[in-house]
């Protein structure tokens, strides 16, 4: 083991090298870049053994691995923002054929106008697809992240390709220490890949001719199968991994200061930090506030939810991405999850495009929030907490509050 | 695991259904029903050239141990090609009845 | 290196009872590739007429192993499978991209640009109807000049895309035509193709009855008759070195070829422009200007020409 200091894309890099995938494939964007440039030089100097397709596109860059994927190889690729969304056909079509792969995602706000910056509109966008989509917090979690992604992508429970998230530059320019384990002990845990078929003369397998309707139906129903076990194999991996590499996050979603909590902050992405720090500041205060982090935003972690929230008096949910014209992402599966809870629940809008959310900020709407429930059941599914240059200057879009 | 590790294919654990497929005849059922026309192989003429062999689209010409041919009608989807390919005009085209 | 049909085996080079239309000029090249590369190749299929072909699941009227894969992502894709073939020691595994006019010249476009700049070791079959047949017979980039579509009622207005000529402004190792008109021509194209390591072209010529509009008995015939009237010269590109095929070389002259009218007029899609001598004209100076093209590939692309420089101009 090394501590190196890393920034995030670079700890992605590293986890794709202890990996030892065979097939690299991306085109540069912005806050991504770095990634592929660091595994291009891990490859030009001989330091990894694979092969790196320099594509055209998004588009071709995932086909590329995918086509490297089906054929047997351990293949990654990462993008962000208008690249994921240029991938956006490409995505569903390798989670339906059931090909493992892992993609990292450096969430990144949608123009435009052109915009670096992050947010989770890009992700969640590709959030039906089909794909196991997670995000992480800190570069650490960054690095076992990518290698826990190819343990749970590859297990025959699941056969699902994963999306790493980590936010745009707050994560993949910012440096960090970071454990890289040794080649020999991850060896030793990620086994060699494992992959349901492959498309070679070996097999004369062909893949996605047209189905019949219902069968083709039955090919969806057994994705949600494979959903449902990614659950139970998500938490065994990441304990497992603490076994053996001494650092597990709680699989499916983490909980922060849960005890004795009334009241919960769920969130997830790196701003999750600065949320924390809010539930500090609440909890030195004498308010009992508790924080769910959700790390897989798929498959959703219904369960692991219900039983971490059940004694919930009430539910803040923070969103960095809308669906226009509803709620945030976020906001719509927790509530759909604690529906039979009848709690108070909140969806807040904020941190869209890069515009930064302070502790103090999350403290604030978090304490709202909570003054707003003591006085008598609330349920307000979007909120937008605007940038504060902006705040009480312009009129709120009227806000649907439902007492119970 | 090595690079130049093949992967190892392991039986999904979960019900699983993919869009999977392997070649097989009759993928778009018997179609020798599309035929209007069918073609019939003058063996007196047949020289077996193959012509008409290497021609059909449909792999429906089969050649015989006597180096003429054959059609499978089960499949045969009537085009005619075979027919316009012989330069001996041993294959007519004969209205399905 | 020649092609005796006597000794190639009765083996299903494609299945029978496949989706294909009647005629169709797909299967009778997917069965060449067959006999060309036997069974250690691997297709992949774009979105097109051969997506349909397959058939049914969990049947494919295809007898190679096949990846489907979206429209505008074939070349990325076999990039994707040659690597980890590689990688994985199955150097000697042919990945083939089999696609149509559209997958080819508009929407797999930049794809296939960028497979051939980064001198890809795939074969990319380009099999051309000259439309996009399985929505319907809409015009695509390659539809030539005058033919009627569902999206050119009057006929088109723009000549057709030379993908060939693109191909080897590319770089690439090998580019060829050929046709399902002359089945031998085209299985010997494949088979010197895969020897050339490098990016591989071949625009193979699918005269489609369905978006034609001819009687299907008559597919090979119209894919002879597109080299006999010198529209469609076959050639192969090697390595630097261009030269026109035997079957095409007599067409140099223009005395020796077949009048257009005789393609034209077995064919529907033609049919409205078959009494205008204006646009027949038209394609006579089209058909002139190909031929110019080829005499000035054969001028460049020689051992002895130092107009290799010519290259650099095209």
């Amino acid at each position: 083991m090394v501590v190196k200091t890393l920034t995030g894309n670079y700890a992605v890099a590293y986890a794709v090298k202890l990996a030892r995938v065979q097939v690299v494939s991306a085109y540069p964007i912005t806050p991504q870049t770095t990634i592929v440039e660091k595994l291009s030089e891990m490859i030009e100097k001989g330091e990894m053994n694979a092969r790196m397709i320099r594509v055209e596109s998004e588009h071709s860059a995932l086909a590329a691995v995918f086509g490297a994927a089906s054929a047997g190889a351990r293949a990654f690729t990462a993008t962000a923002s208008h690249g994921l969304l240029y991938m956006h056909e490409v995505v569903w079509w390798a989670a339906g054929a059931r090909v493992p792969l892992v993609m990292a995602v450096v969430a990144r706000a949608i123009g435009p106008p052109w915009n670096i910056h992050v947010d989770h509109q890009d992700i969640f966008d590709q959030r039906d697809s089909g794909w196991i989509i997670a995000f992480a917090q800190e570069n650490q979690e960054v690095l076992d992240l990518t290698l826990q992604a190819f343990r749970i992508s590859e297990d025959p429970r699941v056969y699902l390709p994963m999306m790493v998230g980590l936010e745009g530059f707050i994560l993949s320019h910012t440096m960090a220490p970071v454990d890289i384990p040794d080649q020999e002990l991850v060896d030793s845990w990620l086994p060699p890949r494992r992959q349901p078929y492959v498309i070679s003369p070996d097999t004369m397998y062909s893949m996605g001719n047209i189905a019949p309707d219902e069968d083709h139906y039955m090919m969806r129903y057994s994705m949600a199968a494979a959903m449902e076990a990614a659950k139970q194999v998500i938490d065994e991996v990441d304990k497992e991994y603490g076994e053996v590499f001494g650092r597990s996050y709680g699989g499916l979603i983490e909980c922060y200061k849960c005890d004795g909590a009334e009241y919960y902050v769920v969130i997830t992405g790196s701003w999750a930090g600065d949320a924390k720090k809010a539930v500090d500041s609440l909890r030195e205060k004498g308010v009992p506030v508790g924080l769910v982090r959700v790390r897989f935003i798929r498959p959703w972690p219904r369960e692991r939810l219900l039983e971490a929230l059940s004694g919930a008096k009430g539910v803040i949910v923070f969103d960095r991405a809308v669906s226009m014209g509803s709620v945030g992402p976020l906001f719509a599966d927790v509530a759909q999850t604690l529906y039979p809870l009848g709690i108070s629940m909140k969806g807040v809008i904020a941190g869209l495009t890069g515009v930064d959310v302070k502790p103090g900020v999350f403290e604030e709407a978090i304490a709202g929030f909570i003054k707003e429930a003591e006085e008598g059941p609330v349920f307000v599914p979007s909120e937008w907490l605007l940038p504060r240059k902006y705040r009480g200057k312009y009129p709120s879009i009227p806000r649907e509050v439902i007492a119970r | 695991m090595t690079a130049e590790a093949y992967p190892v294919l392991e039986e999904p654990k979960t019900f699983f259904l993919a869009p999977l497929s392997k070649p097989a005849p009759g993928s778009a059922g018997k179609t020798g029903t599309w035929r209007t026309h069918k073609p019939v192989v003058n063996l007196e003429k047949c020289t077996g050239c193959l012509l008409c062999w290497l021609y059909c689209p449909e792999n429906t010409v089969i050649k015989l141990e006597n180096g003429k041919v054959a059609i499978d009608y089960e499949y045969c989807k009537g085009c005619g090609i075979c027919a316009t390919s012989c330069p001996f005009d041993a294959i007519e085209m004969v209205p399905e009845v | 290196m020649t092609v005796n049909l006597k000794k190639l085996p009765d083996h299903k080079y494609v299945m029978p009872g496949n989706a294909a239309c009647p005629g169709c000029p797909e299967t009778m090249g997917m069965r060449y590739l067959k006999m060309a590369y036997g069974d250690n190749f691997v297709m992949v299929i774009p979105a097109g007429c051969s997506s349909v072909i397959q058939g049914i699941w969990p049947k494919n009227g295809i007898n190679a192993p096949v990846l489907n894969i979206v429209f505008a992502a074939a070349a990325s894709a076999a990039s994707g499978m040659k690597a980890a073939f590689d990688m994985l020691g199955k150097k000697d595994v042919q990945v083939v991209v089999w696609a149509g006019d559209g997958g080819t010249g508009d929407i797999g476009f930049q794809a296939l640009s960028g497979a051939a700049e980064r001198d890809e070791d795939i074969v990319y079959i380009c099999v051309d109807n000259e439309a996009y047949m399985n929505t319907g017979i809409q015009r695509s980039s390659l539809t030539p000049y005058g033919a009627w579509t569902t999206t050119t009622w009057t006929g088109k207005k723009e000549h057709k895309k030379n993908i060939p000529l693109i191909m080897i402004a590319h770089g690439a190792k090998y580019v060829a035509t050929a046709t399902v008109g002359y089945p031998t021509d085209f299985i010997e194209k494949l088979q010197r193709a895969a020897k050339i390591r490098g990016f591989k072209y071949i625009h193979l010529l699918a005269p489609c009855p369905v978006g034609w509009r001819f009687d299907p008995a008559k597919t090979g015939e119209i894919g002879q008759l597109a080299v006999k009237t010198g529209l469609f010269p076959l050639f192969e590109y090697a390595e630097g070195k261009f030269q026109l095929s035997p079957l095409s070389r007599r067409y140099k002259d223009p005395a020796k070829r077949v009048p257009i009218t005789e393609y034209l007029k077995l064919q529907g899609r033609f049919r409205h422009l078959l009494n205008k001598p204006e646009e027949i004209k038209k394609i006579e100076e089209y058909i002139d200007s190909v031929w110019y093209m080829i005499d000035v590939l054969e001028k460049a692309f020689n051992p002895q020409a130092e107009a290799q420089k010519l290259l650099r101009t095209l």
